[in-house]
């Protein structure tokens, strides 16, 4: 218990975060092993790159406000400045945003990228640790692949971060880890600074699907018997001072000191209760529901306890807990006041066109009566509000002045099937651009295909 | 009870009588040669469109829908699906997509989805409220890369499907499980089927793959009649796949066609339609090397007939089709061309377009009026008229909805409120 919360304390620190969301967490590159070298620490440095003004364009903020005819400068890595008629350094880099639209990085809050890569090959599935239900000791960076064609396809969708999870199969399947969606050799090159580790739990018919015949658990209940098991373990562990060291119970350890954050697929309305109980019993705080297909049946709840929903626009009936899905529910998860509803994708596709899933989420909002929603509000579904659940609010997710440069500029109004990232920004280096050849990243895996002629 | 005794017979009632109407002031897309009609009406009477164009005078007793210029398309084809004959996708109980036979003969073009169809199944109501107004049920998924038969179905709650019957086919990687672990196995085994269908092998040969039903099933499409659909990705599997077409005089359809671009000229060539998933631009396999966002527009600028199909949540996603063409569209495919991949492609292709697929004279009226631009999601269906009735613009998902958008009242939301 002591031993992470005074590392989390210093890697605060050292990464220079403000005290905003981050206080409490353990940056995952900054995770140490008990001999007091950093656990496999990031090493991703932003490409260096020029200042950049992109002007006259009509800016969604991700703070929730829309300026129209407003510039957005980029410099150092950082947002240096947003609205109207900017000054630039005599160094910036132009560029004309008439009849664009800007706002901040797209952020996936679930992704299986690098872990359930492209080709999906036997040899590439490395995203479930099928082999015993609570296997919190992994960590999805492990099996992260960095040639993954995917990560370039969500780059030219927007994405400038994600959250890569283990899959679903176990009750607790390890911890997930925040990248930057920059092109690497390594996961390392990816890890984004300071973010929180996350850990991936499942309810509900995966786990009890894949361990039925397995040893258990088979059932609902035994899914719950599994987590509180666990978490009892973890408790105690917490209090030993001399425990040899368990990469488990340490993982358990950082949910229930706050430092790790808890992400938990979960359908049914009646289960996520189970889980907010769950967290009660053992003081933890749960991040956000993810997939929630039932979650507007609770939405006020998930407010209240500042629980997000990540959820899909449309997804629903593949299996018995998706099956009480409908088009509104991000719409009416986002409701209530304090609320912190968000579009995830959960898959290679979704991820890019998140924009896209936003716009059905808005249009069925209208039509079922519950009104107009701005882009400048929908537009936190996939920027404020996962960075949020993230814990990396205080680094980006909105274009405000000191945050890191992670913006995209659109061909026009993001929320509809013909918009296209024309420009992505990552730490204020131009990652992509759909005009310009010698900025659109290609994978390893593509070079050479297809016979060379 | 007694107030759900009125609903259903409100709705029986709209059941039994096609609306006579005149739609008024749409911008008509037509998905004709006539394309799109600008401020035009559209009369249907007896559930069939009997004009199109503009200032049309209303007869007496038809009642008069004002579309203030929003989009009439038809209604659109939901995809190669299964809707109607799957319910949950993960209980093996409620999917009858597949035939799997372990030890009798495997390969089974017998078998025919569509006497699996429940015409009841919620799927229907939610694919309907979105626009979809047709869909190709499929076989696939068994135990033979011959999948079986399916055909098009009406999602106006009509039991029996419309036109002819399509034959299923899966060749590449997909199928090799089913088909000796090579797709070299695939061209041997089929040729091997054609030879029994075409009765160059005896009935009781110990050797023989095929039921007698079979033969007959087989025999119909290799002499010309209904569509055998292949799904297929690899560039080269579908040279091959022309090449057997062409020998064995068979129609062929490409469902999936991730490579098919690189072969857009012998696709256009050989007038073989091609169903693309716009979407898919990964290489999810090594099948899928060449995937790309311009394979639709790609194929069409060689003058190929493009439709859509989804690889993924098909059935119960159905309505996410528009998202293809929407894409496609932003990826250079002509709109007018998204908006036809939707409507007369897959009529044609499948044997359907007398009935439905385009605003005509005479054509079904399956009609969709648009709260805007239908290829792009941030556009909803507004009203769905199939044969001329107006769709309750209800479904499973809709009651759930309006269920929770109300406020809490004292008694659970499972009581009538």
């Amino acid at each position: 218990m002591t031993r992470t919360t005074t590392l989390a304390l210093a890697a605060v620190l050292l990464a220079g975060c403000s005290a905003h969301g981050a206080t409490r967490s353990q940056p995952q590159a900054e995770t140490t092993a008990a001999s007091g070298a950093v656990a496999f620490a990031g090493t991703y440095r932003p490409i260096p790159s020029p200042p950049v003004l992109i002007e006259h364009a009509t800016v969604l903020t991700g703070t929730g406000t829309r300026l129209d005819d407003a510039d957005v400068l980029l410099r150092d890595g950082r947002i240096a400045a947003v609205g109207a008629a900017l000054d630039a350094p005599a160094d910036a880099v132009r560029v004309d945003g008439r009849g664009k639209w800007i706002t901040p990085g797209i952020i996936d809050v679930h992704s299986h990228l690098g872990v359930y890569p492209s080709p999906g090959m036997r040899a590439h599935s490395d995203g479930n640790e099928m082999t015993q239900p609570v296997t919190a000791d992994v960590w999805a960076e492990h099996s992260v692949w960095p040639q993954d064609p995917g990560f370039l396809a969500a780059l030219a969708g927007g994405v400038t971060a994600l959250q890569v999870l283990p899959g679903s199969a176990n009750l607790i399947g390890g911890r997930g880890v925040t990248l930057k969606n920059v092109p690497a050799t390594t996961m390392q090159g990816m890890k984004f600074p300071g973010a929180p580790y996350g850990l991936k739990m499942a309810c509900g018919e995966n786990p009890k699907r894949v361990y039925g015949q397995k040893g258990g658990p088979a059932t609902r209940m035994g899914n719950m018997a599994g987590y509180r098991k666990a978490f009892i373990d973890a408790a105690d562990y917490a209090k030993k001072k001399d425990a040899k060291r368990d990469l488990e119970l340490e993982t358990l350890a950082g949910v229930l000191d706050g430092s790790i954050r808890v992400h938990i697929h979960c359908y049914r309305a009646d289960e996520m209760a189970n889980m907010l109980d769950l967290a009660r019993e053992f003081g933890f705080r749960i991040a956000a529901f993810h997939h929630g297909v039932e979650a507007y049946k609770l939405a006020d709840r998930l407010a209240a306890e500042g629980v997000c929903g990540a959820l899909w626009a449309d997804w629903w009936g593949f299996k018995m807990e998706a099956f009480d899905g409908i088009q509104e529910n991000i719409a009416l998860v986002d409701r209530p006041q304090g609320s912190c509803a968000i579009v995830h994708s959960d898959s290679e596709e979704g991820i890019q066109r998140l924009n896209q899933e936003a716009a059905k989420v808005i249009a069925n909002a209208k039509r079922a009566g519950i009104g107009e929603i701005a882009p400048e509000h929908a537009i936190r579904w996939l920027t404020a509000n996962p960075a949020r659940a993230l814990g990396i609010d205080a680094q980006t997710g909105t274009l405000e002045a000191g945050k890191m440069a992670d913006v995209v500029l659109w061909n026009r109004n993001p929320f509809s099937v013909y918009a296209q990232a024309e420009q992505v920004y990552i730490d204020g280096a131009r990652v992509y651009d759909r005009h310009d050849p010698a900025r659109q990243p290609k994978s390893d895996f593509m070079l050479g295909q297809g016979g060379g002629l | 009870m007694k107030r759900l005794l009125l609903s259903a017979a409100l709705f029986c009632a709209g059941d039994a009588f096609a609306q006579d109407m005149l739609i008024r002031n749409a911008t008509v897309h037509t998905a004709t040669a006539q394309g799109t009609l600008q401020g035009a009406d559209v009369l249907v009477q007896g559930g069939v469109v009997r004009a199109v164009g503009p200032g049309l005078a209303a007869p007496a007793g038809v009642s008069v829908v004002e579309a203030g210029g929003r989009p009439l398309t038809p209604a659109l084809f939901g995809g190669i699906t299964d809707i109607g004959i799957e319910e949950v996708s993960g209980e093996s109980s409620t999917v009858d997509s597949a035939v799997t036979l372990k030890d009798a003969q495997p390969v089974r073009p017998e078998f025919d989805v569509t006497l699996a169809y429940n015409p009841g199944s919620v799927l229907l109501p939610v694919a309907r409220v979105e626009g979809i107004g047709f869909t190709l049920l499929g076989a696939g998924g068994g135990g033979a890369f011959v999948d079986g038969q399916g055909g098009v179905v009406r999602l106006d709650g009509s039991a029996d499907p419309i036109g002819p019957r399509a034959l299923f086919v899966r060749l590449g990687s997909d199928a090799l499980g089913e088909s000796g672990k090579s797709r070299a196995a695939q061209w041997m085994l089929l040729d091997q089927l054609v030879a029994e269908a075409r009765g160059r092998v005896a009935a009781d040969s110990p050797h023989a793959l095929l039921t007698p039903a079979g033969r007959a099933a087989l025999a119909k499409y290799l002499s010309g009649q209904g569509r055998i659909v292949v799904s297929v990705n690899r560039a080269a599997d579908i040279r091959r796949l022309l090449r057997w077409a062409k020998r064995e005089g068979v129609r062929i359809a490409v469902s999936g066609g991730a490579e098919a671009w690189e072969l857009a000229p012998e696709l256009a060539q050989a007038q073989v339609p091609v169903f693309v998933d716009a979407l898919a631009d990964l290489p999810a396999d090594f099948d899928r090397i060449g995937a790309t966002l311009e394979n639709a527009a790609r194929l069409r600028a060689a003058g190929v007939e493009v439709g859509f199909s989804q690889n993924g949540d098909a059935s119960h996603n159905a309505r996410k089709v528009r998202q293809l063409a929407g894409n496609a569209v932003a990826n250079g495919l002509p709109w007018e061309d998204g908006l036809a991949g939707l409507t007369r492609v897959p009529a044609q292709a499948f044997g359907v377009a007398d009935q439905v697929g385009a605003i005509a004279v005479g054509r079904t009226a399956d009609l969709v009026l648009w709260s805007g631009d239908p290829l792009d999601v941030a556009n909803v269906a507004q009203q769905v008229w199939l044969g001329g009735r107006a769709m309750p613009m209800k479904s499973r998902q809709t009651e759930l909805r309006d269920r929770y958008l109300r406020p809490a009242g004292n008694l659970p939301r499972a009581y009538p409120h």
